[in-house]
């Protein structure tokens, strides 16, 4: 690996002509711990769905040093799964193994200690067979990390992971978090709950639309960038004029 | 006793080839119709598949035109047709403000006028009524072949993306991430599903093809809990609607193809009534609550 897991290059990104990252630069490096922090509508959703590649930079550049998509690991906000869909706890974890069996290889007894250990990890066992629908939200996260587990990704992307999820549940899923980062893994995670940033999180990149600034937790999570932060303006003007260094 | 059972059952299919070919081609059509519809239904696409089935009209007519009620004109029309207003919708949807729903109305409703316009250009009402509602009780070879071809096709096609196909279901974000496969599955879908709503054409016409695939998917839906077990209940009842709807328009000279949609019909009322997932009776009664 690189000396650099993500490479934002002057990234733009955003909604129509409207910029919802504007202009970032910065490196995450691997095997790191990084929390991206910023008010509402900064932007902080938009920069994972970039890197993930599920939206297009409208400038500049988003590199990985892991290449292919499905050596990442992808948990999105309020997440659009279907919870109606009739399918059980086993199988949508064992979905996580699509990285390394693909299309079409066989997921069977083989890989059952391994689908088991994951619902395991999460507390989840004894689920396995119940419908995904008949979940509550808290054990709807748990088996969504542990679909995480098994998709065993050198780069792991959440955001916000922990919204409306009990104080027990968050412990043991922040408990994972810090397994990855112990396991060398690069995770970049999304959050706005500044306490759990500073116990946890190493490094934080806090973003405003515009970078606001990037580093050691500690310096980053000053006063004086908090406040900067929050005066971000929120609204995208549709008579706001051609970005000049667009 | 056994006799009667046997006059009843099977003495119509022993004795005559046609309903011998009617059955044949309602459990072939039935065996791949079963798993669409039950996709069809998880993806919220039930309405899709009536659109589409209307969509296959004006190709279908088209061929009519150019070359009578022959077989492979038919087919032809019909699957371009429908492949094409599928991928027409799916763009304007994409590129536009109209809803997959509104496009796809708009689509089928003048395919539809369209279809019966150029079919009553050259041909009679009879032959209007045909392409409607089909002729399950005269399909000839070439019509079984079809049958079995599009119904192996399917099957074969369905195992081998089984699973993006339910992922794609399930969670397409996380689809999205791992791997690029949804928008092919996604196409490969609709494509499927014009295929069997071609095939059933024949059987049943365009207006009732649709109904194999969708009964028995929402009657299942009221017995079984995972997708697989919804196949499996899906596909039995299409071929037993089949069976009974010929028997029974056999004994009492009902229309063939109507009276193998009522019977599907019949079995979807039962299930929403009886079903024990969340069938209206359970409902209603759930049985006293547990310890945990």
């Amino acid at each position: 690996m690189g000396a650099t897991a993500i490479r934002f290059e002057n990234v733009t990104l955003g909604y129509g002509r409207h910029p919802a990252v504007h202009h970032l630069e910065g490196e995450i490096a691997p095997g790191s711990l990084t929390a991206i922090v910023g008010p509402n509508g900064a932007g902080k959703s938009t920069l994972l769905k970039g890197v993930v590649g599920a939206l297009k930079p409208l400038q500049g550049r988003i590199t990985l040093s892991t290449g292919a998509r499905t050596r990442i690991a992808y948990l999105p906000q309020a997440s659009e799964l279907d919870r109606t869909f009739p399918i059980g706890v086993y199988d949508l974890v064992a979905m996580g193994l699509w990285g390394s069996r693909g299309l079409f290889g066989g997921i069977g007894r083989a890989e059952r200690p391994r689908i088991e250990a994951a619902i395991a990890a999460v507390g989840l066992s004894g689920f396995e067979s119940r419908a995904i629908g008949t979940l509550s939200g808290g054990q709807m996260q748990r088996a969504l990390f542990a679909r995480l587990l098994l998709q065993d990704a050198p780069l792991i992307l959440l955001d916000e992971p922990f919204t409306a999820i009990d104080a027990k549940t968050t412990a043991d899923l922040l408990g994972l978090v810090r397994r990855w980062h112990d396991e060398d893994r690069t995770v970049v995670t999304v959050l706005h709950d500044i306490e759990m940033v500073r116990g946890t999180f190493p490094r934080t990149m806090l973003i405003a639309r515009e970078l606001v600034a990037h580093g050691e937790t500690d310096a980053v999570l000053g006063p004086e960038n908090l406040l900067l932060a929050r005066r971000m303006v929120e609204a995208a003007n549709d008579r706001a004029p051609v970005c000049a260094q667009a | 006793m056994p006799a009667m059972i046997y006059e009843a059952l099977l003495a119509p299919f022993v004795e005559f080839e046609f309903m011998r070919r009617a059955l044949v081609g309602a459990l072939a059509l039935a065996l791949a119709a079963g798993p669409i519809g039950v996709f069809l239904m998880l993806r919220r696409m039930s309405l899709t598949g009536d659109a589409m089935a209307h969509a296959i009209l004006p190709g279908a007519a088209i061929g009519f035109l150019v070359s009578g009620l022959w077989l492979p004109a038919l087919t032809l029309g019909g699957f371009v047709a429908g492949v094409a207003v599928a991928l027409a919708s799916g763009l304007v949807t994409r590129l536009t403000r109209l809803g997959e729903d509104a496009s796809l109305a708009a689509f089928y409703l003048l395919s539809l006028a369209l279809g019966v316009t150029i079919v009553s250009m050259r041909g009679s009402n009879v032959d209007l009524m045909h392409v409607l509602f089909g002729t399950v009780l005269a399909l000839d070879d070439g019509a079984l072949l079809l049958i079995g071809a599009i119904a192996t096709v399917t099957l074969g096609a369905l195992a081998l993306m089984y699973r993006p196909l339910v992922l794609e279901c399930v969670d397409p974000v996380f689809l999205g991430s791992v791997s690029r496969a949804g928008g092919v599955v996604h196409l490969a879908f609709l494509v499927l599903v014009v295929a069997n709503l071609v095939g059933g054409f024949q059987a049943l016409g365009t207006l009732l093809a649709v109904g194999l695939m969708m009964l028995p998917a929402a009657s299942a839906r009221f017995w079984a809990r995972d997708v697989t077990g919804m196949i499996a209940i899906a596909t039995g009842t299409g071929m037993l609607s089949g069976a009974a709807g010929l028997l029974l328009s056999y004994h009492w000279e009902l229309p063939a193809g109507p009276a193998i949609i009522l019977v599907a019909g019949g079995a979807y009322l039962v299930s929403l009534l009886v079903g024990p997932e969340r069938g209206l009776l359970r409902l209603a009664f759930p049985g006293r609550h547990l310890e945990a």
